[in-house]
């Protein structure tokens, strides 16, 4: 009846795990009693968890990728502790068992449900506003991709109280991953999250795809679009190009575990190098899907705050789109080792570090955007000067991996996992928190808080270099990773530090919720509020609008005549939002609760075949497939907003804007 | 402004080599044999080589951030200003440059240093040949030569290349004894191969490098490396064990065992190694020497297959 899944599954006797399920049922009760307490149920149902809004899905997101930033660096900083401590002979607090589940769950939270689903809700948030669009190409299949990547994460939790999660990195390499070698289900948990998640994921990808190409202004060519959007459009390629490559890869895996299939097991002409190759085939890509909205924002913010245009527009996009293609043939440098000949891994290595050149004309395009620029010193501007510090390091790492020979004695030590935390946290993570404090105005009409901006920033950057330096300092005294304890003098020191580092962090996450906190509380102020949406006098459509802009977005699409169109309009004197023109009816999507729905049956699903619940899995298959088939035969999913509708939220703004040009 | 910032440039270089010589106590950078020596002439080349583009640029990053900072109004301001083609043909080529010369390098380094080639530098000297099979968790190593076996010791003469044939009779690990230069991976069903010599007798810490389940952390070694009159003593150590190793109990030896003492093994089947790896192969395994498949007949050929 209830497949593998017994009493003796729920670890009641781990200490830490008891305590955690404690913590997060009072706090999870917490919210939900506040919540009821405050009727806010049908609230949120109506306007969140059945919108189809790209801006509400985008918060949404958003939110959850904090809530996984939370889980992620618990593990981190538990990790750590443990390097800390489990010194000569002492075995530290977490045995191996619990230890390697937490690395594995570490890096799977991080890359999958904080970096994915901040980066998905940065471009849900912005795309669109910022190419003059309604939504997007598909504002359902958004709804249901938001739900697919947060019941994913929901299941990875469940893990944590339910059986265990997966012993095998983040990556499940077999035939350690094989059911020979891990007979539990952690590995399907792993499998289940990362597939469901993928599915979002990859309509992500497809529908901002669509949106770039086909909803862009009229009269925005390739050439005039923002960089932001340039490299959520090569992201979304590269999104399209690779996630199939993910789920094939773990599907393989799942039918080796599942149907005792042989792909890469040991025996039976089972091949796991070929694991590694399909892999790495998502796996490298992937970097670049998380680091290029990043580049995006940080071109969007330094022209912004540096009070002039971008330098070099034409090179920054040739420089994205070439590595795009690049981040596609260079997979094989994550396995140098595995013996391959000489000259492939001659092509491989240069292939890799020739990325380093269009990387490098970026940062150069930065620098010379605030050159003869009047560099404004807003904390978002911290983060950006921070990033080019902190990820010309991690480049020159990244290319010292790249040399086959170099990486022979590099590979898999610490030195790799300073390197990539040095350009996920200094590139991808930076970026993110920097476009959240430049485009948080845009989506809630306030500013955040800049005096607890600044703190979080220096925490974080000073703590970054405190808790990683260490770690390519280990990497050379020959540390290998995801060790659970070890009794070389040498490098204890070095740990120390790091948890010193990890322990800055902490404070500077702690810096950034107080800013959320502070910059709520305060937002009825003078001097928080956005009135005009343009908070910042910026350069892109997406400020043209309202602060938080219409459901509708933009009440008259606006004509596009140049680069930076909003800018550009500024200066000539054309007023974008038309304001007091004839409006005409708006058509709109409907709310539907049908992505959740699917959410819902998936996560039954998933957690049923974990455990082999079969007709529990043939309950969700069902319920996904109904679902499917009544939202298909609804023809009632879309309406028009009435002119008059239209006119009364518009001119209600054109007021503010007045209010608050008389202020000035 | 400008005299301020040569100082600051010079002191930084500083500050950063001295980061990476001071390191000489650290393991890739206290080499002891000649593969690991040109690895870590690698490292250290090819950061110079970026650090002539690195430092330019965050020296530039801060110099640029303050010179033009909003308050600074004698600063020129060029509000429109976007576009040089001077400073675009300077921004692509010099960073094409470096990756040039790195490529060149990484080139030359993949063939020098392909851990497939017998050492040049050592051609004199005959070779020692040791068959390593990672098990779970600890390495088996076979002196073919001697008839021997050890676990979790490995030992060899000084200035004498070492020939390895890597394979895993468990999960996928990685060979790696830092000091000594290059990692390969050992996986099951597979024969990888690796040549390092020691050019200073020492004892060195070899381990995993690649995850491999619960007892990995201590999944470690140690490399001998000895005289010639110590290694004889030590190959004569080894026989006089009472062990011994062959087909009726190695699959005890290959069961999982965490943190597995030093084992002596006086006798080891010939062809041992063979058999770990044709048993994943229908029976099957490669001869590296003239690349033909061979039949492995032995009691192990049907161990852990799966039908």
């Amino acid at each position: 009846m209830l497949g593998k899944l017994s009493w003796s599954d729920i670890p009641i006797d781990v200490p830490i795990l008891v305590g955690t399920f404690a913590g997060a049922a009072i706090a999870g009760l917490a919210v939900l009693g506040l919540i009821t307490y405050y009727g806010k149920w049908g609230y949120l149902w109506k306007e969140w968890f059945t919108s189809v809004d790209h801006k509400r899905l985008g918060v949404m997101y958003i939110v959850l990728a904090l809530v996984a930033l939370f889980r992620g660096f618990a593990d981190a900083i538990m990790m750590r502790s443990q390097l800390a401590l489990a010194y000569a002979g002492n075995p530290g607090y977490l045995p191996p068992h619990h230890y390697d589940q937490i690395f594995s769950a570490h890096g799977t939270i991080m890359i999958f449900f904080m970096a994915m689903a901040f980066m998905t809700g940065l471009m849900n948030v912005i795309v669109p506003l910022q190419i003059g669009a309604r939504d997007v190409a598909f504002p359902f299949l958004n709804s249901l991709s938001f739900w697919m990547t947060t019941i994913s994460f929901v299941l990875i939790n469940v893990s944590l109280f339910i059986g265990e999660f997966s012993q095998c990195g983040w990556l499940a390499y077999p035939p350690l991953s094989e059911q020979q070698f891990s007979p539990g289900v952690g590995v399907d948990y792993y499998i289940w999250a990362v597939q469901l998640s993928g599915v979002g994921t990859l309509l992500t990808g497809v529908n901002f795809f669509t949106t770039i190409v086909k909803m862009r202004a009229p009269g925005m060519t390739y050439m005039k679009m923002p960089v932001f959007t340039w490299t959520i459009f090569c992201t979304s390629v590269l999104i399209m190009l690779s996630f199939p490559i993910l789920t094939v890869a773990l599907g393989l895996l799942g039918l080796d575990r599942y149907l005792g299939m042989h792909f890469f097991t040991n025996d039976g002409g089972g091949n796991q190098m070929l694991y590694l190759s399909v892999i790495w085939g998502w796996g490298h890509p992937e970097v670049y899907i998380l680091v290029l909205p990043a580049f995006g924002a940080f071109s969007e913010i330094t022209q912004t705050f540096s009070r002039k245009p971008l330098f070099g527009y034409n090179t920054m996009v040739y420089a994205t789109c070439s590595i795009m293609v690049l981040s596609m043939v260079v997979w094989l440098h994550h396995f140098f080792t595995m013996g391959a000949g000489a000259n492939v891994n001659t092509f491989f290595g240069v292939m890799t570090m020739i990325i380093a050149i269009p990387t490098g004309v970026k940062i150069f395009n930065w620098l010379f955007t605030m050159y003869k620029g009047r560099v404004e010193f807003h904390a978002t501007m911290y983060w950006v000067i921070g990033f080019m510090i902190t990820f010309t390091i991690g480049g020159m790492t990244g290319v010292m991996l790249a040399i086959p020979a170099a990486d022979f004695v590099l590979h898999n030590s610490l030195f790799v996992i300073a390197h990539f935390h040095n350009v996920i946290i200094g590139g991808v993570y930076f970026g993110y928190v920097a476009a959240m404090n430049f485009w948080f105005p845009k989506a809630f009409g306030f500013k955040l808080n800049e005096a607890w901006g600044k703190r979080a920033f220096w925490l974080w950057f000073v703590g970054f270099y405190f808790a990683f330096m260490p770690l390519y300092v280990l990497g050379f005294e020959g540390m290998t990773r995801r060790m659970n304890h070890y009794d070389n003098p040498e490098w204890y020191p070095w740990l120390l530090v790091a948890e010193a580092g990890a322990v800055m962090i902490a404070l500077g996450i702690v810096c950034q919720l107080t800013q959320l906190y502070v910059s709520i509380r305060d937002r009825n102020l003078a001097e928080n509020r956005d009135l005009t949406g343009d908070p910042w006098n910026a350069r892109t459509l997406e400020w043209s609008t309202s602060s938080p802009p219409p459901f509708y977005n933009f009440a008259v699409v606006p004509a596009v005549h140049d680069l930076d169109a909003f800018a550009h309009n500024k200066e000539a004197g054309i007023d974008t939002r038309a304001a007091g023109s004839n409006y005409q009816p708006i058509h709109m999507p409907k709310n539907t609760a049908a992505g959740f729905s699917i959410g819902v049956f998936s996560l039954i699903l998933g957690f049923a075949a974990v455990w082999w619940i079969w007709w529990l899995a043939a309950v969700g298959l069902i319920g996904v497939i109904a679902t499917v088939i009544a939202r298909s035969s609804n023809n009632d999913v879309d309406y028009y907003v009435p002119a008059s509708e239209v006119a009364r939220i518009e001119n209600e703004h054109t007021r503010n804007l007045l209010a608050a040009q008389a202020a000035e | 402004m400008k005299k301020k910032i040569l100082p600051r440039l010079s002191s930084l270089l500083c500050l950063s080599s001295a980061f990476l010589l001071a390191g000489c106590d650290w393991a890739l950078f206290d080499p002891k044999g000649t593969v690991g020596a040109q690895e870590k002439s690698l490292i250290l080349t090819s950061t110079y080589a970026m650090l002539l583009v690195v430092v330019p640029v965050i020296v530039l990053t801060l110099l640029f951030a303050w010179q033009y900072r909003h308050s600074n109004t004698s600063a020129e301001y060029l509000p429109k200003w976007s576009h040089s083609n001077k400073i675009e043909v300077v921004i692509w080529v010099v960073p094409s440059l470096i990756i040039l010369f790195l490529a060149v390098l990484t080139y030359q380094t993949c063939h020098s240093l392909d851990p497939y080639r017998p050492l040049e530098e050592e051609a004199n000297v005959k070779p020692i040949h040791v068959e390593v099979v990672a098990l779970d968790w600890k390495w088996l190593f076979i002196y073919p030569d001697e008839g021997i076996a050890t676990v979790n010791q490995l030992a060899f003469p000084v200035n004498t290349p070492v020939d390895f044939r890597i394979t895993s009779d468990a999960v996928m690990n990685s060979f790696f004894i830092p000091q000594l230069g290059s990692q390969i991976y050992a996986m099951a069903g597979m024969q990888t191969q690796l040549h390092l010599v020691a050019n200073t007798a020492g004892n060195y810490l070899g381990e995993s490098a690649n995850f491999s389940g619960r007892g990995f952390s201590d999944m470690r070694f140690r490399a001998l490396a000895l005289s010639n009159d110590d290694y004889a003593a030590w190959v004569q150590k080894v026989k006089a064990a009472s062990e011994q190793l062959d087909n009726s109990n190695y699959s005890k030896l290959a069961a999982p065992s965490e943190a597995n003492p030093v084992e002596y093994f006086s006798h080891a089947e010939p062809g041992l190694f063979d058999q770990i790896v044709a048993k994943y192969n229908n029976g099957m395994v490669m001869d590296k020497s003239t690349g033909k498949m061979l039949h492995v007949q032995s009691a192990m050929s049907d161990m852990n297959m799966k039908e």
